[in-house]
This record gives C-alpha cells, structure tokens and sequence, in this order.
C-alpha cells in the first residue's frame, strides 16, 4: 500500500467519495511521535472497498471535511485523540471527551433577542443511556440542535490494544450491547481473515440467523415505541412483547436474550440442532404473525399517520453528504445495505432486497423498519428449514503479523465496521469500531431543524442510535 | 378508524391475560442454555488447579491460601468459560434465576457454607412499610451498554407488567424514591451520577443492575470507569448478570420489598 502525504490522501479520498464513494473510516495509528491515517472507502455501486494510508504525520493536514462534510466527526475523533489538526475543518471540537470534563463543551449559539435554548440530559427521563442535547429555538421551533456524547465512554478502543485479550469478545460484545452479534461477527470476520481460515458455513449460517433475529428483535421495539411516543397503544404494547419474543429465540440459540457467547472467532459456540430449529420456527412464526398485525394497526390509524408523516425530515441529498447508514439511510431513499452492497459470510447464499422509502421523514423510517422486519422474517423462515452440514467451530491461528483487516456487516442500526491492523507478533496495534450510530447521529440534528421541539422525543426515537456505540 | 379499534379490542379480550403468573404461579424457566446462578464448591478443587483462573475475562475467580477457590459473582459476565474447564465439577449452573444480594460480599462464592449467592433479604421494617407497595426508581445508565437497560425496562411491558407491584420507572429524581443504575459508571457520568443521587429525596435506596454496575463488568480495572456504583454512591442492592434475566431482576426488586412468598432455595420442577 503506498504511502501517501497528507494532502495527497485528501486528495485521493476526497475524489473516491465525489465519485460515489462512503466514508467508512478515516482514524489515526501512532507511529511514535506521529500519526499515521488510514481511510477506507466503500464504492456500493460496484461493491468494492478501498483503503489507504498517508505517511505518519505531525501537527496538521488539509481538512477533509472541507471536500467531504462525511469526514467532519472522523477528523474530530482523529484530532483528539492524536492531536493532529485538520487544518480549516469548520467545528473542531472533542467527541468524547476522552480527557478532561465533560462540561468543558462550547455550544454553537444562536443570537437574537426572541432565541433561547434548551438543554437535555445526559440523564434522561426514560431507561435509556445519556447524552446531551443542546436546542437553539425560536419559540417552539428547533433552529439548531447540537449532540453531545462521550458520556458512555469505557476505553474500549484503548483496551483492545495489544490483543486479543481474556476480555476482548467480552468487550466487542458490549461496544453496542443491543448489536452483540453484528460487532461480534465482524469481530470474529477480522480474526479469521488476519488468521487466513474462515468459519464453517454451518456456522455463517447460524450467525446469519441470530443477525435477522436481532434485526427482528430491534426492529419490532422500535415500532413499539414510535407507537408508544404517539400515544398508540395497541401496537405499543403488542410490539413491546413480540420484541421479547424475538429476544428469546436469541436465548433458545445461547442462553442469552442478547446474543452473548453465540459468535466466536472461527465460528459459533452452539450448534443449531434440527429439534432446536424446529421449536425456533414455531415461534418465530407466531412472533411474526404478532408483529404483523400490530403493524396493521398502527398503519391503519389516521392519528398516527398524522404524527408520523412530514416529521422530522431528512432529504436523500442530506443523507449522501453526511454519509448515513441503515434502515435512517433508506429512509431517505438511499439504497444502501452491506448485506447487499458487500454481502459476507451466509449473506453470499441468502441475499436480502433492500428496503427503501423515499421522503425521509419519521413515517419513512418507521415503514424502513416495518419493510425490513418483514424481509428478515422471511429470510429466517426460508433460512432455517435448509441448514448446511458439517460442524460450527473451527481452529484459528493467531491473526497474521504487520496486517490489515477490514470487515462490514449491516446490524439492524446499519453498517458496523472493524478495522484492525496487527504488529510484528500479531497483536493488534490498532482496532478501530465504528458502529453505525458514529454516522447517523449527525442525520438527527439535522432532521430537526425547523421541527417543533415538542417532536424531538419522536424524531430521536425513530433513529434510535446508540450512544455507548458511539462513545466506546 | 373503526376497522382497527374493533380489531384491537377483539384481540385483545381474544388474547387474555398476557402477563406472567409469577410471583403468585411458578417463576417460568429460564433458557435452557442460559445456566442461572453459579455454585461455587471449593472442596472439590484439586490441588494446586487454577484453570478457572486464567479462563475468567473479568479476573472474578481468586485462588487464595490452601488453595481456596472465590469467585466473585459480582464480576462474573457468566460467560461459563469457567464451568466449561473445570476437571472436578467445583463451578456449576444451577439453572436457578436468583442472584439478587443485599451485601457485597454474598456475592463471594466457593468457601464452606458459602457456594451460593446469599439472597437479598427485605428491606428494614421503616422503609419496606414506605416501599413496599409503591416503589418509584430513577433508572441513571452510567456506561451501560444497553442490555441491562433493555432487559429493565422489559419489565414495564405486559409481559412482566412491574406496575402490579407498585414498581415504575419515573422521569424526574425528584419523583423517586430510589435510583437503579446500570453500567460500571463511566469517569464522564460520574458528575450526573452524584447530581441525580442527591436530587432524589430522603429516604433513598440504591439498585446495582448488571455485571458493569457491580464491579465494571467487561471494563473492570479500566481508567476509564469507577468499577461500579457502589464507588461513588451506597449500594442496598446487587444484581449479577451480563446482564440479568428480567426473571433475575424482578425477583431482586420483590425480594428487597419483600414481595415473594418463602420458597425453597430450587424449585424442583426446574431443577435439571
């Protein structure tokens, strides 16, 4: 891989992204007193994946940001945790707060004598995690709305350094607790591929079925609770339930409603046995039956469409530029979907349509959501009557030395990606996560502008991201 | 419109009672993979065995003088690599959800007398006579990763509906009477931690819920975090689990109210 001056790299990948290209990452490797960066880009069109590196760098480069507003919180993220300046990037300010107090934030402000702001959180008023939400408004109008995360933040990052460790599934498992098996599966997708051995396709295929569920699972709670925010709820109280029905079957694979312990590296720790997957299908036919009708209510109800439609909207031409992923990226009409665009493991076998709808709004990231349960639904019906054979573990090398790796897989957020990079020995002198929630926030802030800030509970929960995803 | 509101109505009185029999039926089963509470034996180690220790991702198992195993629950993720490895049999799953412990150290297992979780008794006489049929908890996520916020607020649904013993989830600390904190309280939530704590009104109660909130679960020893609630603020009561079951938090909740009937330590209907 050449290495390329800073301006050279800005250059290169500032032309990839105008030419179709997604950000996928874009972060620092130390290398000594300097930083080396990396960017991968995905070209979905003609599903491929481009990466390269610059030269280890000192002080600055030309921001990217300024080609390609998409690169706007990766350079953030690389300045401070490197220190390396993006020269002209138009907002450079911490995301973490990986040093010093969290209070030390300077907000965008909005001036004029009618203009006051709101400020939200971290602690919030339901069982959800902390961030902060800053509004500028002009009565009840949101003119800007400004996120601030890093409340969650547990060095994940830091301590995958030098693995993998004792902890280090434990820990991928948990950068997004409600994601463990799309992390773990790129997780374990990386360490096969540094190792050069691939998982048995009894096991792709069994890792394939618990990511649809955990889709499921997702998906469901989130018509649940969009429903439950509108006050309807009929469907709110069907789909809270049916979204445990979902999390179950995860528990029937492993034990765990989450997923914990099902993914390893070189395959999956439980086999998926014929009686097993008998008692699966059963259920899972009955949850779907469930979904669907509490589905049928809530788009059937005048009242919702109401709340739903024109609320918070996100044009397709805001999600490109930001660089937005998932069921919040469809919404939008972007046809984006890694298990189509680069399509891995048991996803090869088994290709799922993408969903899509086209205005963006809360009633298009709900029907998104509803498209793509229904679609998961089907997959799994087909899926599990036709297992492969053969067994779901096999032996993994330590992962090759003075490495790449890069894997993507579409969690029920949108696109998780792992980059690593091994030293000498193998250990990793570099592990980069970037889960979905690191693109989409941004689509959130945005979609409230000109809303009423009376809709942001609805808007927020109709993206639904993560904030340990983003703060790792 | 009236299309959907026959609909769900009918459903509804087709679909009957939707929510669980326990505490007054038996509690259901847990997954059968799931493996419940661990039962530490020491006795049965042999000498000189650590295997156990170098499996544990969160260093939960001590080997101490004359060779005497602990496993902290506590800072178990019940990941079973443990039982998996043991020769002798000494870690095993007793399929048992029960888990909840008043005092840190009952969650210490492996010396004679103490192979299991000590289980929370009720509160004092004051306070269960103030909670005990209505319980209003501030939830605080302090680093958690979303399961143990997933799996507590599971319990509001009708599946478990919660709100049969006076147990609800509240949006302001001024509303509480109690805080339940999830994740292992990152340096970056602490602040908010201590603000919501002194904002909620005296008398209070504390709820540590997950593996993370104990003792930093995945994250133990990292810079990053406090290792748990009980760091910056008095714990009444522990809930092991990566994360719990909702059946394990429940039982936690209604034992601390002393809700639950006296029942013996397995049922035997769910013993295998």
């Amino acid at each position: 891989m050449p290495e390329w001056s800073g301006e050279e790299l800005v250059d290169v990948t500032a032309g990839k992204l105008a030419r179709g290209g997604r950000l996928c990452a874009w972060f620092g490797v130390p290398e000594g007193s300097r930083t080396r960066l990396v960017a991968v880009v995905a070209v979905d069109a003609d599903k491929t994946l481009a990466a390269a590196r610059s030269e280890p760098l000192l002080h600055s480069y030309p921001s990217l940001t300024l080609r390609s507003p998409q690169a706007h919180l990766f350079e953030r993220e690389v300045w401070e945790q490197h220190g390396l300046v993006p020269d002209g990037h138009p907002w450079l300010k911490p995301v973490r707060f990986n040093h010093g107090p969290a209070e030390a934030r300077e907000f965008f402000r909005v001036e004029g004598g009618e203009i006051h702001e709101v400020a939200v959180g971290p602690v919030h008023a339901g069982v959800i995690e902390p961030g902060h939400f800053r509004f500028q408004c002009h009565g009840e109008e949101v003119l800007h709305l400004e996120i601030a995360l890093g409340y969650q933040h547990r060095g994940v990052e830091r301590a995958l350094l030098g693995g993998p460790h004792r902890a280090t599934r434990h820990q991928i498992e948990t950068a997004a607790g409600d994601t463990s098996i799309a992390h773990a599966t790129a997780y374990a997708m990386l360490i096969e591929a540094l190792a050069g051995t691939e998982a048995p396709l009894r096991a792709q295929w069994i890792r394939a079925i618990a990511l649809e569920l955990e889709r499921l699972a997702n998906h469901a709670g989130d018509l649940g609770a969009l429903a439950s925010d509108v006050a309807f709820l009929p469907t709110a109280a069907a789909c809270g339930k049916v979204r445990g029905d979902f999390l179950n079957l995860t528990a029937l694979m492993c034990g765990n409603r989450f997923g914990r312990g099902l993914v390893r590296p070189g395959g999956c720790h439980y086999d998926l046995e014929p009686a097993r997957t008998a008692r699966m299908s059963e259920a899972l036919r009955a949850a779907l039956a469930e979904l669907d009708r509490a589905s049928v209510w809530l788009w059937s109800a005048s009242s919702v469409r109401a709340r739903f439609e024109g609320t918070g909207p996100l044009s397709s031409a805001q999600a490109t530029e930001m660089g937005l992923v998932g069921p919040a990226a469809r919404a939008s009409s972007l046809p984006r979907d890694v298990r189509f665009d680069h399509p891995a493991g048991w996803h090869r076998f088994a290709p799922v349509a993408v969903s899509v709808w086209p205005d963006g709004d809360v009633f298009a990231r709900a029907r998104v959501r509803w498209l793509e349960s229904r679609r998961s639904g089907e997959l799994l019906t087909h899926q599990l009557v036709a297992p492969p054979a053969g067994g779901v573990r096999a032996e993994t090398d330590r992962p090759a030395a003075d490495a790449l790796a890069i894997a993507l897989v579409e969690g029920w957020r949108g696109e998780v990606c792992h980059v690593a990079l091994t030293d000498a020995e193998g250990s990793f002198r570099r592990y980069k996560i970037i889960d979905p929630s690191f693109h989409n926030w941004i689509g959130l802030a945005l979609a409230l502008r000109g809303q009423a800030i009376s809709d942001f509970p609805l808007c927020n929960k109709s993206f639904n991201l993560s904030y340990c995803g983003f703060d790792l | 419109m009236t299309m959907f509101a026959l609909e769900t109505v009918s459903y509804r009185l087709l679909s009957g009672r939707q929510t669980v029999a326990y505490p007054d039926g038996p509690a259901p089963a847990l997954p059968e993979r799931h493996g419940g509470a661990l039962r530490v034996d020491g006795s049965k180690c042999s000498d000189g065995c650590a295997a156990c220790v170098s499996v544990c991702p969160t260093e939960a198992i001590t080997v101490g003088a004359n060779d005497a195993v602990a496993l902290d629950v506590g800072r178990c993720i019940f990941c079973a690599a443990c039982v998996e490895i043991c020769p002798t049999g000494a870690i095993t799953q007793t399929n048992d959800h029960r888990l909840a412990s008043r005092r840190r150290e009952d969650l210490i297992l492996g010396s004679p007398g103490a192979e299991e979780v000590r289980l929370a008794g009720e509160l004092d006489e004051r306070l269960r006579r103030l909670f005990g049929r209505s319980l209003r908890l501030r939830e605080v996520s302090a680093g958690g990763c979303n399961a143990c916020e997933a799996d507590t607020s599971v319990l509001g649904t009708i599946g478990w509906d919660i709100g049969r013993f006076g147990i609800q989830f509240v949006a302001s600390p001024r509303h509480a009477d109690g805080l339940l904190i999830t994740g292992p309280v990152s340096q970056n939530m602490r602040g908010a931690l201590e603000k919501t704590y002194a904002a909620v009104p005296q008398p209070k109660i504390v709820i540590a819920v997950g593996a993370c909130a104990i003792a930093g679960g995945p994250f133990v020893g990292h810079p990053e975090v406090c290792d748990g609630a009980a760091a910056v603020v008095p714990v009444d009561l522990f809930i092991p689990g990566c994360p719990p079951h909702p059946l394990t938090i429940l039982d936690g909740l209604l034992r601390l109210l002393g809700r639950l009937p006296e029942e013996p330590r397995r049922a035997a209907d769910r013993s295998r």
